[in-house]
């Protein structure tokens, strides 16, 4: 009865392409010289690279997780190339600089760098393999004081307010990866919004990883000042290789008193073949703190890499302050995921809201994997969990581990799940009323992740609604 | 329209339909009717194409053409609709979304035009009526908490959108209270067209006062063993299902 689901093609990754480029990548190999290269490289100031090093004794004396929910060969560090750049990429004056090539490669993506193209009201960071390649909309943002650029320009032109905040959520010894990040990281977006000011626009960076066997290592940093607000979005898509990629990043969110950061992501990383081969190892540590009366919102949408290790994080630390978490986490054939969130309530009557919807198909494997943690002085701390498994066919699964621990009798933490099948009675229904299959089981899943949908800025929900409906494709009949 | 012929088809490795003939013109108004497990929801989903059930033997040709080749959504595109016994849910999908992604798929099929949500939204006022239901209907979830009696209308205010060619109704009078029976009886009794054809599949006689049909079938262990006119369906509610079934089995 079931014969249906199972049958069609899958429809080929749309953003596999290889771009032509000549690089500057440096060989393969991890030692204290190779981060003296990157860091001299990128004419860091001499913090940066006391930083990187410390960072780098406490990850040799580190071990990767094995606690996660995934499978997969042992990684071989000293095999990666850890800095890989565009030759042509230097100091631009301005974006009509940027090689046409690498133009031609973003707007193949859709994504158009050059100012008369832009994406109207949206600001992007463009970045390619380690390097930025370009930020849209400088001028206009800089006029309210925003900063947007790249990591390594912030930390040429704005070292005082990286030193103060780089590290300061996601400390170099918070865990394996972020250790390996916070040694190795070549670039990243930073974003500052100064005090009360609500950014005039969505800020976006767009990653691409192209060179092959380069492992990406970028770290984002967003400071929101007091009561500022800022909605960031982060798009991501590779090449199809038939290797494996590590992408090992880090974003940290600091929302100081009253700020309000919103931080989206629709995450399409190849994800390899219909057996599992190649695709990226997307291992990310992503985590927010929030001051007294600030709100940090994430927003995911992961439909891409063979596996996904990530938890986007808040840590409640002032008083009143709030932690949002949104995702909708699609495996098909190979893939597998283990992501949820963790809320840490450290302040009083701080609140914290997670929807997790876990949509499993052909043989992937979907966890969530979820803590909420109440410290002994949150009084009326408040937190809602709802996680939501859908499973498309019988040879995939999804699971669930949610840790709650409560140290403060005033609060109420409550945790709701569920798991639902797409039903062939679904599907016939659909197709009874003169729909597709594809468009049967693409509205169903939209409809199951319809309260993580609406969270997403307009035009990234189209492209989240699109995307599950490629991944998905193939994966009923 | 339609001509079934000598069809065989089993659920799982069960057969359900045993040799069952049956020809609807268009205009014609036919009730089949028959015991519990003789067959009547099996022939509504084999003529929707459910993949669930297989067909072992015979044919079905509709309109001139082999339906048993058509996939279930080309079945839709060309006119054949069926009004469920048991409407699904689709949680966090509009009901006005649904209809109108149905609705604009059937026009795409016929090579009209789409509509826009606007003018779809006046279409659905006009519908709407016809069943006597609420807006609110449109901006809940397709069936999901819907009554019984919610579920049936909808499946009518669909029949009343999509103007079927063929339309089946399957035990679309079961879980219906007498007003709702009367609203969804009137709406087929509106819809009906000398160029459409309705099968309505039911258990007992009820609903067949308010929908006249021209012929009234008796199904009985997956074949057609009495066929007559609408007086058929009051006597078999005089005298009971076994009257046939005997009969059946004497033919």
């Amino acid at each position: 009865m079931s014969s249906s689901i199972d049958q069609l093609i899958s429809k080929d990754y749309e953003h596999g392409f290889i771009t032509d480029v000549e690089t500057d990548t440096i060989p393969p190999g991890l030692d204290e010289d190779v981060i003296r290269v990157i860091s001299g490289k990128k004419n860091e100031p001499a913090f940066m690279l006391e930083w990187r090093l410390k960072a780098y004794r406490r990850w040799l004396s580190m071990k990767e997780p094995r606690w996660p929910n995934v499978k997969y060969a042992p990684i071989d560090y000293q095999a990666l190339s850890y800095y890989s750049a565009p030759k042509s990429v230097k100091q631009l004056q301005s974006l009509d600089e940027v090689d046409p090539e690498l133009i031609r490669t973003y707007e193949k993506l859709g994504i158009p760098l050059l100012e008369q193209k832009r994406l109207s009201g949206v600001a992007v960071d463009a970045i390619f393999d380690s390097v930025s390649v370009g930020t849209t909309m400088r001028e206009e943002l800089s006029k309210v004081g925003v900063i947007f650029c790249s990591l390594g320009e912030a930390l040429r032109e704005h070292p005082e307010l990286v030193e103060k905040y780089l590290g300061s959520v996601v400390p170099y010894s918070d865990n394996f990866f972020a250790a390996l990040n916070s040694a190795v990281f070549s670039d990243g977006s930073f974003v500052y919004i100064p005090k009360g000011v609500r950014c005039p626009m969505d800020l976006s960076t767009y990653f691409r990883i192209n060179a092959a066997d380069t492992g990406q290592f970028e770290r984002t940093l967003i400071v929101a000042d007091e009561g500022s607000y800022v909605s960031y979005l982060e798009g991501c898509t590779a090449p199809k290789r038939s290797t494996n990629q590590l992408h090992a990043a880090v974003v940290e969110l600091v929302a100081l008193k009253g700020a309000t950061i919103k931080y989206s992501t629709v995450q399409n990383w190849y994800a390899g073949d219909a057996e599992g081969v190649g695709g990226i190892y997307n291992f990310v540590t992503k985590r927010g703190k929030a001051a007294e009366n600030a709100k940090i919102s994430w927003t995911q949408v992961e439909t891409g890499s063979a596996i996904t290790w990530k938890y986007p994080s808040v840590i409640l630390q002032g008083d009143n302050s709030v932690g949002e978490f949104y995702s909708v986490a699609v495996v098909n054939n190979h893939q597998q995921a283990d992501t949820g969130t963790k809320m840490i309530h450290i302040g009083r009557n701080t609140k914290s809201n997670i929807v997790s919807k876990g949509i499993s198909a052909g043989q992937g494997q979907n966890s969530y994997r979820g803590q909420v943690k109440v410290l002994a002085k949150a009084e009326n701390a408040r937190n809602y969990t709802q996680c939501d498994s859908m499973l498309v066919g019988n040879r995939c699964g999804a699971h669930t581990f949610p840790y709650i621990e409560v140290g403060n009798n005033t609060a109420t933490v409550e945790h709701e799940a569920s798991t639902s099948k797409i039903g062939e009675d679904q599907i016939f229904y659909l197709k009874q009323r003169g729909l597709s299959a594809e468009q049967a089981v693409s509205m169903i899943v939209s409809g199951f992740c319809k309260e993580v949908f609406k969270e997403l800025p307009m035009e990234f929900a189209l492209e989240a609604q699109q995307l599950l409906g490629i991944t998905l494709e193939g994966s009923v009949g | 329209m339609l001509k079934i012929d000598n069809l065989r088809a089993n659920a799982g490795d069960k057969e359900i339909l045993k040799g069952l003939s049956l020809n609807v013109n268009a205009g014609e108004v036919h009730a089949v009717m028959g015991p519990n497990g003789s067959g009547k929801s099996t022939l509504a989903q084999v003529l929707a194409g459910n993949p669930a059930y297989e067909v072992t033997s015979g044919s079905v040709t509709y309109n001139g053409q082999d339906l048993l080749e058509l996939d279930a959504e080309v079945r839709a595109q060309q006119g054949v609709f069926l009004a469920f016994q048991y409407p699904v849910e689709i949680p966090g999908v509009s009901n006005a979304y649904f209809l109108r992604m149905a609705y604009n798929e059937i026009r795409k099929a016929r090579g009209e035009e789409e509509v826009d949500p606007m003018e779809f939204a006046d279409l659905m006022d006009e519908k709407l009526n016809f069943v006597e239901m609420d807006s609110a209907m449109l901006t809940r979830s397709v069936n999901t908490g819907f009554s019984g009696g919610e579920k049936k209308r909808n499946e009518i205010l669909q029949m009343a959108l999509l103007e079927p060619k063929l339309a089946i109704l399957d035990e679309t009078d079961s879980g219906l209270d007498i007003d709702a029976l009367r609203i969804v009886a009137d709406g087929v009794n509106k819809l009906k067209r000398p160029d459409n054809a309705t099968i309505v599949v039911t258990h007992y006689q009820r609903l067949l006062n308010y929908i006249v049909p021209d012929f009234v079938h008796v199904l009985a262990n997956g074949r057609i063993v009495k066929s007559g006119g609408k007086e058929l369906a009051l006597e078999l509610e005089a005298k009971g299902y076994d009257w046939v079934t005997g009969a059946g089995a004497a033919a």
